[in-house]
């Protein structure tokens, strides 16, 4: 299969990074970020499927109050690995590895990420981890929950804790690489005039993101490194009943996994800075503001992980603490909201499928956000703990959040990533789809886990089942948005329209070159002198640099 | 940018494609390398919490088990890695003006001085294997159970001298702590001989220079990093209950 030999336009026999070599060799011993983006988004893609099917059978298994699908002990099983292979394996990679990978070079006007072959290894890592945690699961799965709480984890599970954790250990060091070479690159790959203040805000919520990926998930791998070697050795590390500690577990692993709310959240923030102000044509409303919210959420978001031990045994002093400071990082998320709303203002606003992510992510990221501080509240917290109000909080943050963005990030660049365009009334359609299936799902577990409706338990009291039919419901609706623009996008790589190099008259780097861009990323190294969202008339923003065949063009 | 390079600069063998000039390439290596070590510090820093959290809990206990370890093997360590410090930067520095059979030597005694470290670690791990504290049931069959000495009992270096309010469940924690701390240290000794032995094997074939040296640098910082690693374990580790001993 060569999707990409059949161009008709002339600029088709251009050499590009998709058809500059062909053949599996070429693609896996890549060393162009643009392809290691590719390889990441096809195995994310796949991560994404199964964590998917699980939550098919949870929200089956919740259509009825009785536990009749699964078992309760399969049920515990399913619902870890779909919070595992979610968290872990699809929302933590999957904007910086894709779009962060393909964007970052071509953002900064540089040829590639400071260590290629770093980047490609990180991906072999993810691979690898992903191939581990996958034989884990189907040799008999975990039932600790996402969050591996000792001394359930430690000492009385029969699952397979030590190989997941072992996958996740993985994985985690693809996502340190990943960070590493991102911090490196912004730092030092910049093309001449591009400062600081003029990189675009991807670029500084990666930045952020990077930040917190190297700082967090050394933590966690030696948190888990922990657990393995209490379960092989039985020493009393986290199990109280040989002298450990269990709320040290829950530090350790709150530590890295609370701010990898924000690796999952900064990108999408990122992405949706982007649209919003190039889809309202508006240079973003208070540029410093915005990229330096994402600096304090990095910072702040290591200081707020006690807010996960209200309910277990934590100092209330503590819990004071923790709590202000919970409040206090939902200021720089507000000021980006603020800012978005401040872009849209007397923007040209133009509402294509993006845009309609973008605007979707701010509504549901705005309800995602206003329960985080019900929940960062001691007392109310008391009451909503380990309920469906969580659930649906986090989700709002996770799917409203960084699956919109994420998807509206993969349309705003398809045609970058690609050459082609995707079918415009399709992705309009799904993104409806998917906005109203979202809200059908999760608005109701606000109302069932306020009522009381715990989590984790495969059989409820029939009086929640209305909420639980609701949301079945909603996921189905859900389940169609996410199958249509697999469907269209794969669809459109082969029989999409061509696009422009850039479609959308933007300023940015990423469209000063050719659709899809050459390996080497831009004819000649680009000298910026503008910045980040100063539009320009389409007759200004060609494509920097000449191709070879231009000159034969206009002599002929 | 690229035309106001010097020609054999640009063509340098060693400048990977994607680099302007070798200077960039030098700044994101070693940007790169302390990004790393700063992400090590994380790793470090957890066992290092868990270290404070018991050791405030049990300070007899810890005490009692410090005792144990061998202070004089722990010391001569300490003066190996402190020394192979000196000869990697000393590498560095040859390296940097272009000495290479003095790059080499360097390299070999930093070498030599890490797989000496690395030897005398392995005895002390033997002696407490002897003495049965290898915590848990990490070896088939040898579960952790030392001898504990009677209250009054003359010093005898393979039992366990408790003192008072300590327990043998506690000391096994310390043990723990122990052999997570000192031997993830190991792990980052091993990859660091590896490390110059790669690098010994290019300065042999001559690849660094004035010009080019980046490989040697960076990897002269990550050695200083585990030797900095240990120069914190070494005390809280080995001479923390000194000052408890005559409780």
């Amino acid at each position: 299969m060569k999707p990409f030999e059949s161009f008709e336009l002339p600029s088709a026999s251009r050499v590009n990074y998709l058809n500059a070599d062909y053949g599996l060799k070429s693609w896996l011993l890549t060393r162009d970020h643009k392809r290691i983006a590719i390889l990441y988004l096809g195995s994310i893609s796949a991560f994404f499927f199964i964590g998917g099917l699980y939550a098919m059978f949870i929200r089956l298994e919740l259509l009825t109050p009785q536990g009749d699908l699964l078992a309760s002990t399969t049920y515990n099983k399913v619902f870890t690995q779909h919070g595992i292979i979610m968290i872990f394996f699809f929302l933590i990679p999957s904007i910086p590895a894709t779009l962060g990978n393909f964007l970052v070079p071509l953002m900064i006007g540089a040829k590639d990420l400071a260590f290629p072959r770093i980047n490609l290894l990180s991906w072999y890592i993810y691979l690898l981890g992903g191939i581990v945690t996958i034989w884990a699961l189907l040799a008999g799965g975990i039932d600790t929950g996402w969050t591996f709480y000792a001394p359930y984890s430690t000492t009385f599970s029969n699952s397979y804790v030590v190989a997941t954790g072992a996958g996740i250990f993985i994985t985690g060091f693809s996502s340190i690489l990943t960070g590493l070479n991102f911090i490196v690159t912004v730092h030092t790959m910049r093309a001449p005039g591009m400062t600081w203040f003029r990189l675009p805000l991807f670029i500084w919520s990666l930045y952020a993101t990077s930040l917190i990926m190297i700082l967090g998930t050394p933590v966690i791998a030696i948190t888990i490194l922990l657990l393995a070697f209490e379960r092989l050795s039985h020493v009393g590390i986290f199990d109280p009943a040989n002298g450990g500690d269990p709320v040290l577990f829950q530090h350790l692993f709150w530590f890295y996994s609370h701010p990898a709310v924000y690796i999952m959240v900064l990108p999408g923030m990122g992405v949706i800075s982007e649209i919003i102000a190039n889809f309202s044509r508006k240079n973003i409303f208070g540029y410093k503001f915005v990229a330096f919210s994402s600096m304090a959420i990095a910072v702040f978001g290591f200081l707020v992980w006690g807010h996960h031990l209200f309910v277990a045994s934590q100092s209330v002093y503590a819990g004071m603490i923790f709590s202000f400071l919970s409040f206090a990082v939902a200021i720089p998320s507000a000021i980006k909201v603020f800012n978005w709303a401040a872009t849209l203002y007397k923007g040209s606003i133009s509402f294509d499928t993006p845009m309609l992510y973008a605007l979707g992510f701010i509504g549901l990221f705005t309800i995602g956000g206003m329960t985080g501080l019900f929940l960062a509240s001691l007392a109310v917290d008391v009451h909503l703990s380990d309920t469906y109000f969580v659930v649906a909080h986090f989700h709002y943050i996770m799917v409203g959040g960084t699956l919109l963005a994420y998807l509206g990030g993969l349309h705003y660049w398809w045609p970058k990533i690609f050459g082609r365009m995707y079918p415009e009334g399709w992705g309009r359609f799904s993104a409806l789809v998917v906005f109203v299936g979202f809200n059908l799902t999760f608005l109701p577990q606000f109302i069932a886990g306020y009522l009381g409706m715990p989590r984790r338990y495969h059989a409820y009291p029939p009086e929640f089942q209305v909420f639980n039919v609701l949301s079945t419901a909603g996921a189905s609706i859900l389940g169609v948005g996410l199958v249509v623009p697999f469907i269209y996008l794969l669809w459109s790589m082969r029989y999409g329209k061509r696009a422009e190099p850039n479609p959308w008259h933007l300023p940015g780097l990423e469209w000063r070159t050719a659709s899809p861009p050459p390996t080497e990323n831009f004819l000649e190294t680009p000298q910026v002198t503008w910045a980040a969202y100063e539009f320009a008339p389409p007759e200004e923003l060609q494509v920097i640099g000449k191709f070879k065949d231009e000159g034969v063009k206009t002599s002929g | 940018m690229a035309e106001g390079l010097a020609e054999h600069e640009a063509s340098h063998p060693a400048l990977q494609h994607h680099f302007e000039n070798l200077e960039q390439q030098r700044e994101a290596g070693t940007l790169g390398m302390w990004v790393f070590l700063v992400t090590e510090i994380m790793f470090f820093g957890g066992m290092f919490f868990a270290y404070t959290l018991y050791r405030t809990k049990e300070p007899a206990s810890f005490a009692s088990a410090s005792n144990h370890l061998d202070l004089t093997l722990g010391a001569i360590n300490t003066v190996v890695l402190i020394l192979s410090s000196l000869t990697m930067a000393l590498a560095v520095y040859s390296a940097q003006i272009g000495k290479r059979i003095n790059l080499m030597v360097c390299l070999t005694l930093t070498i030599v001085l890490g797989m000496t470290f690395l030897g005398i670690k392995a005895v002390e791990y033997r002696a407490k294997y002897d003495d049965h504290l290898i915590p848990g049931k990490l070896i088939p069959g040898r579960p952790f159970g030392p001898e504990v000495a009677q209250h009054g009992e003359p010093y005898d270096k393979h039992k366990l001298h408790l003192l008072p309010g300590a327990e043998v469940k506690k000391v096994e924690m310390f043990y723990w702590i122990y052999f997570a701390m000192t031997g993830m240290h190991a792990v980052h000794m091993i990859i660091g001989v590896g490390l110059l032995s790669v690098l010994l094997f290019f300065s042999w074939r001559g690849r660094y220079g004035p010009e080019y040296h980046n490989p040697v640098e960076i990897s002269g910082l990550y050695w200083h990093f585990v030797d900095i690693i240990w120069i914190f374990l070494f005390p809280l580790l080995y001479l923390l209950g000194r000052h408890l001993e005559h409780l």
